[in-house]
C-alpha cells in the first residue's frame, strides 16, 4: 500500500504518433517520490516527445499517464502547478538581473510576495550569489547560470522537476556541483526526472531507462544494468543498446 | 492578475534595457516627424528666381513687388541676355527666370496684351509645375487688379479655396501617415520579435510549462507594446501641434480610441507573425516587407490611391493602415466625428477581430 501512494509518475503504454511516424512507442514505467530517474537515449530516440507529454505540453496519441496523480489528458493545469522544468537551452532571461529572474518566476507560479522575498534571500545565500544579486544574468558564468536555473525551476517546491539535458557544455567539476543541488532537492522529496548525454551523470541516477527508436529498451539501476550487459561502465551499456538504433539525427 | 503583473513588469525590463529597442521606439517617431516636416517637404518655399527686367516701367515694377512679397519666392535681379540665362540655370542656383520684355507697360496699354516669359528648370517636374502655377496665379491676380479699371463684358474668375488646409501645408497629409507607419512598426515588428525571441532562447517552453495560461503569455507580451504605442501617439501629436503647428481639429479622445483600435489590429498581426515564424530575423523581414511596405504604398499617404490601377485599389482595401490613415486624417484635419467615420471604424474592428481569432487559433494548433 505504501508503494502505491509513493508513485509520482505512472505511464502505461504511452504513445505519440505524428502521422505515420511513431515518436514514442508504448512506453510504460513508474517513478517514485524523491527518486532521481535518468531518461537516456540517442538523439531522435523520442525522449523529448515523451517528456513533453509528461509536462502537459503535448497530448498523447494513446496510452495512460498520471503525473503527481493528475491525468495528462485532462488535468494539465494541475500538472503544471506541480512540476518544475529546466530545458537544454538555458532557461533564464539574460537581460534581467538574478533577483529579477527569481522574482519573475516566483510571480508567474503565483507565490505570495512574502514567499518570493524569503525564497529569494534563501536562494542567494545557498548559491553564494548575494553579491551578484543585482547583476544581469548574462554576466554570470555558465555553470552558475545553470545552478540558478535549476534553483528557479524548484522555487515553487514542485513534486517533480523535469531536467532536459541540464548540464550541456560545462566541465565535470561544475557538473558535480550541479548534481549536489539535485541530491539536495531529492532529499527534500522532489522527484527528479533527468535526460542527459553524459554517462558520468547517468551513474548518479537511482534508476535509468534507455530509449531506442521510440521504445524503452531497459529500465534498472546503473549497477544492475552493468551486470546484465557484462560491462564496466554505463558508456558501454548505452553503446550496445544505441548501436542497434535505426533512427538518428 | 498578480501573475500577469509580474509578466508585464518583466516585459518592461526587457524593453527599457535594450537600447536598440528604445531607439526604435522613441527615436523613430521624432525623427520621422522632423524629416517629413522639414526635410522632405513638397511645398515650394523661398525658391530663388531670377528676374530679367528689360522694361523697367510702372507695370513691371508693380508686378515684381507682388511676386517678391509672396513667401514662395526670393528674387534676384540682373540684366542678362539669353545665353547668360541658360548658364545660370546650369549652375543650379535658380529655379525659374521671369523675363519682362521692353515696352511691357506700353504694350499693355496700347495693344491690350503683353507677354512675360517664364522659364522654369524642369529637371524636377513637380517643383517646376508648382512654381509656374504660383507665378501664373500671381500674374493673373495682377491682371485682374489692372482690369478693374477697364470695361470688359464677361469675365469668369474661379475663386479657389483650399478647404481644410488653406495654406497648403504638407504636414497635413504626412502626420497621419507617420502615425500609421510608426504604430505599424512598433506594434507589429516589436511584438513579433519579442515573442519569437522567447522561442529562440528557449524561455517560451519554460513559460508554457508554467501554470501561466498560454493565451495570457501572448497577451502579457503584447500589453507593454500597446502602452508604448500609445505613448508614441502622444509624442507624435505633441510634435505635430507644437513643432509643426498642426492642431487636432476633431475630438482627441476619439483619436485615441481609434488609435488604440489600430494598435490592437497591429498587435494581432504581430502575434500572428510570431506564431508562424521561428527566428527573429525572419519575423523582422516579414514585418518589414509584409506590413511596412504596404503601409507606405497603399495607405494613400505617399501615393494617392485614386490614381492607382483598379486591381491595386482593390488590394489597398485589405491594408489596415489605409483605413486608419483615412480616420486620422478626417479627425485631425477635417474635425469629423464618429458619425462620419463609423464605416471605416467598423472595417478596422472587423479586421482586428478576424486577425485575433486567426492568431489565437493557430497558437492553439501549435501547442498540440
Amino acid at each position: 500500500m505504501m508503494m502505491q501512494d509513493d508513485k509520482v509518475i505512472v505511464c502505461e503504454k504511452l504513445t505519440k504518433r505524428f502521422g505515420d511516424f511513431i515518436a514514442t512507442n508504448e512506453i510504460s514505467f513508474e517513478v517514485h517520490k524523491g527518486e532521481i530517474f535518468g531518461f537516456l537515449g540517442a538523439n531522435g530516440a523520442g525522449k523529448t516527445t515523451a517528456m513533453r507529454m509528461l509536462c502537459g505540453l503535448s497530448s498523447p496519441s494513446s496510452g495512460k499517464a498520471t503525473i503527481a496523480g493528475y491525468d495528462v489528458y485532462t488535468q494539465t493545469e494541475q500538472i503544471k502547478k506541480n512540476i518544475g522544468y529546466m530545458s537544454q537551452k538555458f532557461s533564464l532571461y539574460e537581460n534581467l538581473t538574478v533577483r529579477e529572474n527569481i522574482e519573475f518566476f516566483g510571480g508567474i507560479y503565483g507565490l505570495s510576495d512574502q514567499k518570493i522575498k524569503s525564497k529569494t534571500e534563501e536562494l542567494l545565500q545557498v548559491l553564494g550569489l548575494k553579491s551578484e544579486a543585482n547583476k544581469l544574468v548574462a554576466s554570470l558564468p555558465l555553470g552558475w547560470k545553470q545552478k540558478l536555473s535549476f534553483s528557479v525551476a524548484v522555487l515553487h517546491e514542485p513534486k517533480i522537476v523535469f531536467l532536459d539535458e541540464p548540464t550541456g557544455g560545462v566541465d565535470p567539476v561544475t557538473r558535480r556541483q550541479f548534481w549536489d543541488l539535485i541530491y539536495e532537492a531529492s532529499d527534500r522529496g522532489i522527484t527528479v526526472f533527468v535526460t542527459t548525454h553524459y554517462m558520468d551523470e547517468a551513474e548518479y541516477c537511482n534508476r535509468i531507462s534507455i530509449m531506442v527508436d521510440g521504445k524503452m529498451e531497459v529500465l534498472d539501476t546503473p549497477a544492475n544494468l552493468k551486470n546484465r550487459f557484462h560491462v564496466r561502465s554505463m558508456d558501454e551499456v548505452f553503446y550496445q543498446l544505441a548501436r542497434g538504433a535505426k533512427r538518428g539525427d | 492578475m498578480k501573475q500577469f503583473l509580474a509578466f508585464v513588469t518583466k516585459e518592461f525590463y526587457h524593453v527599457l534595457r535594450d537600447q536598440r529597442t528604445l531607439l526604435i521606439l522613441f527615436g523613430m517617431p521624432v525623427a520621422q516627424i522632423l524629416i517629413f516636416g522639414f526635410a522632405l517637404t513638397n511645398e515650394v518655399k523661398d525658391s530663388e528666381i531670377l528676374v530679367v527686367d528689360y522694361a523697367k516701367d510702372n507695370a513691371s515694377q508693380e508686378l515684381l513687388t507682388k511676386i517678391g512679397s509672396s513667401r514662395y519666392f526670393k528674387i534676384r535681379q540682373a540684366a542678362l541676355n539669353h545665353k547668360e540665362i541658360l548658364s545660370t540655370f546650369r549652375q543650379g542656383k535658380i529655379k525659374a527666370v521671369v523675363v519682362f520684355p521692353v515696352n511691357f507697360n506700353e504694350d499693355l496699354l496700347h495693344h491690350n496684351k503683353a507677354q512675360i516669359q517664364v522659364i522654369a528648370d524642369a529637371t524636377d517636374v513637380n517643383t517646376a509645375n508648382m512654381i509656374t502655377n504660383y507665378l501664373s496665379s500671381i500674374i493673373m491676380d495682377y491682371q485682374n487688379q489692372v482690369n478693374k479699371t477697364l470695361k470688359m463684358p464677361y469675365r469668369i474668375t474661379p475663386e479657389v479655396r483650399m478647404l481644410y488646409n488653406p495654406q497648403l501645408k504638407g504636414a497635413h497629409g504626412f502626420v497621419p501617415g507617420v502615425m500609421a507607419l510608426v504604430l505599424m512598426l512598433v506594434s507589429v515588428m516589436m511584438t513579433a520579435i519579442s515573442i519569437v525571441r522567447e522561442k529562440e532562447t528557449g524561455t517560451m517552453e519554460i513559460l508554457l510549462v508554467s501554470p501561466f495560461k498560454p493565451v495570457l503569455v501572448i497577451f502579457a507580451k503584447a500589453f507593454p507594446y500597446l502602452a508604448l504605442s500609445l505613448v508614441n501617439v502622444v509624442a507624435i501629436l505633441l510634435l505635430s501641434v507644437f513643432v509643426l503647428d498642426l492642431p487636432v481639429k476633431g475630438s482627441v479622445p476619439l483619436l485615441f480610441a481609434e488609435s488604440t483600435l489600430f494598435i490592437i489590429t497591429c498587435l494581432a498581426l504581430g502575434i500572428f507573425i510570431s506564431i508562424k515564424t521561428e527566428t527573429q530575423q525572419i519575423a523582422m523581414l516579414i514585418s518589414l516587407m509584409g506590413m511596412l511596405l504596404p503601409t507606405m504604398m497603399f495607405s494613400g499617404f505617399l501615393f494617392p490611391i485614386e490614381n492607382m490601377p483598379v486591381p491595386l485599389q482593390i488590394i489597398s482595401n485589405i491594408v489596415p493602415s489605409k483605413w486608419f490613415y483615412i480616420i486620422v486624417k478626417s479627425i485631425m484635419i477635417k474635425g469629423l466625428g464618429i458619425s462620419m467615420l463609423w464605416k471605416e471604424t467598423l472595417i478596422l474592428l472587423g479586421m482586428t477581430v478576424f486577425l485575433l481569432m486567426v492568431s489565437l487559433k493557430s497558437f492553439k494548433i501549435r501547442l498540440q
